[in-house]
């Protein structure tokens, strides 16, 4: 019988193998563990189903990106002639999920334009050198370097400490900083998201993990109404320096209540700002940048992002608040996008270029404040735009690009702005309908051929 | 006025000598003063005695003097708005003054902080804040506390460690759990007092805040103030358990039920308190039994209740009259004192009102300053 290594989260697609409990001629007994395959969530033991003697391994310990599916060790069951076993295991070496980014980098950011002063947004070479680093690690390394650097930062939320963080963004932390800094909090959003609040009026600078956005609807109260309104209804006296994050936007399989983008939500509302970063490095420069602001801020991660890898700058690597990025060149139309909706603009422009159509890709990273100034920059070069947000159309960020492109840039349209969103609908479980409601690729190509 | 803690909670190891309480009125709390408090089962032998506390006379005339500088202050913000001079909503705390009088001068302003709801001009003014910026900012004017941005319902003042003037019921509570944490988290010594109605008790985030307050053995003194009723709806009508003080009982957080119309034993209260909660006991809860002569707002129809109880109270129970009959009767000021304070708190309390009546309103530019810090 064939092991193949099983899928042990939703959005799990592939896992390290970690370690072997077991090697060829082994018999093993059903529930005996035989493997540890670390995942994207956390490290698990593998167990037999079965009664058996293991033939062969057939990925070797320490492996990364193993697909699920793979076969990873041969076993014949009890009453199976076991064949010689294979005392060599091969090795299969796992393409790395590559992200669709080739040019990262951003040198510097553009300048701070006059809103109405055309400013486009920079490209990308970093200037030192960079590692490959996922989003999740990213992620990490941005709160443990500021706790290094301040000791008020502190991050609380379900399963940040012992857990090691419920997608483990939180790893390692608690080790490092011990309970005080790094504080699990009983299931509780509205709760802690207050007591973060407070805290951070009270001179702290909270990171508040919620394990999604989905959750912090407890605690939407809070975020408006007690963190973002009081510097203004003090007049300036109150100031509430916190970070909630998390995971936003749909995951895989996790149908309606556990899959909504909240960044049109919260980047409507005035003395908030809203990030909501696509890669490792934006990741790491924006968090970090999040954690050092005055204000109160919502950063919008995204779970299917986590375990991408993108090129991070060594060392310190801040990026500023309120500058989009351009992720790709291109002279015929501007897709604009954020977060995950990065990563469908860019297929859709490796698809369209493989026709001669060159799409520029504006990656707008910061939902409040918005970089009107690069979208009408990259509107005015291209004339075209098409708006990709993995997300409801409805009152959305594409409404407010169209609203900006028609009320700012209304002379530079050859083409009405188009928006490829999510369908109309609370997400659904089903494989087929969940695929037919998310934005593709595709569809992006299409909305851009619609309008040359 | 603010007295060390550790005089507070000298005052609370005593027993014995306590002035007797006032004969109980329809609607007053069915405790005596110098009771052992109603505690949670295995901290009842923890919690120190509570016994009503024992003023020099010059802290009592103290105590008098911001009751009745919240009074006539209230009363005046009420003139002002039935001339349209304060807009929106506006809730006045007569009637309940000895409660914020009580805890407020047990605490040390700057070190320790405050957090209400929406009714909180009276512990803007026990937090020794200006009763001018306090009342321009009530009519919307630049030189308010909040510049004008705020008004009644969000007043704070950073400076004096009080953290709002929140207008979401409940929404206090667990800020001041958190005010609690960044005390014990930075080790300053400092204690939260998180002020909230009986109406907010019945908020499930209230709650949450305990659960994590008493978990984490915060310094946070959660205060009820029980003034009987919940804009129109009293506490039998909306509460399951009524004896609100405990409602910390299924997180261990003892509670303490006081007499909010007497200051006296709410200082003593306090005392307690303050020594629990420096104790590293973690939070303790202060039911306050209170009563609110005006509306819920100026704009309350008054068909809750009768106007006989409201005068009962009124005439029975009043903590200012009580205050002042009883310093009478102690020698701690005679009724030229009482005469000269009355008109030094009506020269005070007019010149806020005119103030605050000439005050210019904020620039326009200013609509758009203070929405966030920092420059992006």
């Amino acid at each position: 019988m064939e092991l193949k290594l099983p899928a042990m989260s939703p959005t799990m697609e592939e896992g390290t193998l970690a370690a072997w409990h077991v090697k060829p001629g082994d018999v093993v007994k059903p529930g005996q563990v035989i493997a540890e395959i670390e995942t994207d969530k956390a490290t698990m033991e593998l167990e037999a189903d079965e009664a058996g003697t293991i033939v062969s391994l057939d990925v070797a310990a320490g492996t990364d990106g193993v697909k699920v599916g793979t076969t990873i060790a041969v076993i014949a069951l009890e009453g199976e002639d076991a064949p010689s076993a294979t005392v060599a295991p091969k090795v299969t070496a796992p393409e790395p999920t590559e992200a669709p980014e080739k040019d990262a980098a951003v040198k510097v950011d553009a300048p701070a334009p006059a809103p109405v002063e055309l400013t486009p947004a920079t490209a990308a070479v970093f200037d030192g050198a960079t590692r490959k680093q996922t989003v999740r690690e990213a992620l990490r390394d941005a709160m443990a370097e500021e706790m290094r650097a301040d000791e008020s930062v502190f991050v609380m939320g379900e399963e940040v400490a012992q857990y090691q963080g419920a997608y483990k963004v939180t790893q390692g932390l608690l080790d490092e900083f011990g309970d005080k800094r790094v504080v699990d909090t009983p299931i509780t959003e509205y709760g802690f998201a207050g007591l973060g609040v407070g805290a951070a009026m009270g001179g702290l600078k909270p990171v508040v993990e919620f394990m999604t956005f989905n959750f912090a609807m407890q605690a939407i109260d809070h975020i408006i109404n007690s963190a973002a309104k009081t510097n203004y209804m003090s007049g300036g006296q109150m100031r509430c320096p916190i970070v909630f994050r998390g995971p936003n936007g749909a995951a895989s399989r996790v149908a309606a209540q556990h899959s909504q983008n909240y960044g049109p939500w919260y980047a409507s509302v005035p003395g908030l700002i809203v990030l909501s970063p696509y890669d490792a490095a934006d990741a790491k420069g924006l968090l970090k940048s999040a954690i050092r602001s005055p204000d109160p801020v919502v950063f919008l991660e995204n779970e299917l992002l986590y375990g991408h890898s993108f090129e991070v700058p060594e060392g310190e690597h801040v990026v500023p608040i309120g500058k989009a990025r351009l992720y790709r060149e291109g002279g015929h139309v501007t897709l604009v996008s954020y977060s995950i909706g990065v990563g469908i603009a860019l297929e859709a422009a490796a698809t369209l270029a493989a026709e001669g159509i060159e799409a520029e890709v504006l990656d707008l990273r910061s939902l409040r404040p918005l970089d009107e100034a690069a979208v009408l920059a990259s509107l005015k070069k291209t004339n075209r735009m098409v708006v990709v947000e993995e997300g409801w159309p409805v009152c959305s960020i594409s409404s407010e690009i169209i609203a900006i492109a028609m009320t700012k840039g209304f002379d530079d349209l050859d083409a009405p702005v188009l928006r490829v969103t999510n369908k109309d609908v609370p997400l659904p479980y089903a494989n087929n309908l969940e695929k037919a409601a998310l934005v593709k690729a595709a569809d992006v190509v299409a909305a851009v051929k619609s309008i040359l | 006025m603010a007295k060390a803690k550790g005089a507070a909670s000298a005052g609370a190891g005593t027993s014995g000598a306590h002035t007797p309480a006032r004969k109980s009125g329809a609607h007053t709390p069915a405790m005596k003063s110098g009771a052992k408090t109603p505690a949670v089962k295995g901290h009842m032998e923890l919690l120190p005695n509570m016994t009503r506390h024992e003023p020099t006379a010059d802290e009592y005339r103290d105590y008098y003097r911001m009751m009745l500088l919240i009074r006539r202050f209230e009363e005046k913000a009420g003139q002002l708005y039935g001339m349209g001079l304060i807009g929106g909503f506006c809730h006045l705390y007569i009637g309940q003054e000895a409660v914020v009088t009580g805890l407020q001068s047990a605490i040390v302003p700057g070190k320790d902080s405050v957090v209400t709801g929406y009714r909180d001009h009276g512990h803007m003014l026990a937090c020794h804040i200006d009763p001018k910026e306090i009342m321009a900012e009530l009519t919307g004017r630049a030189a308010g506390i909040s510049r004008g941005k705020g008004g009644s319902m969000h007043m704070f003042s950073v400076e004096q460690g009080f953290y709002g003037g929140h207008g979401i019921v409940g929404a206090q509570v667990p800020i001041g759990a958190g005010l609690g944490f960044a005390h014990k988290y930075k080790g300053d010594g400092g204690v939260a007092l998180a002020y909230f109605g009986d109406g907010a008790a019945n908020q499930g985030q209230v709650y949450e805040a305990f659960n994590m307050a008493e978990l984490w053995k915060l310094p946070v003194i959660f205060v009820i103030e029980n003034n009987q009723y919940a804009m129109g709806t009293s506490v039998n009508r909306a509460s399951a358990e009524d004896q609100l003080y405990r409602r910390g009982e299924s997180f261990r957080i003892p509670g303490m039920q006081v007499d909010g119309m007497d200051v006296l034993a709410v200082r003593g209260a306090a005392a307690v308190a303050l020594e629990w909660v420096n104790g590293g006991h973690g939070p303790i809860l202060l039911e306050m039994k209170t009563y609110r002569y005006r509306g819920h707002s100026m704009s309350d129809p008054a068909k809750y209740r009768s106007r006989e109880e409201v005068q009962t109270m009124r005439e029975n129970r009043d903590p200012i009259d009580h205050a002042k009959r009883e310093m009478l009767e102690r020698g701690d000021a005679d009724e030229a004192w009482f005469k000269a304070i009355e008109q030094e708190i009506k020269k005070i309390v007019a010149e806020a009102a005119d103030f605050a009546e000439q005050a210019p309103e904020p620039e326009l530019s200013e609509l758009y300053t203070d929405v966030l810090v920092g420059t992006y």
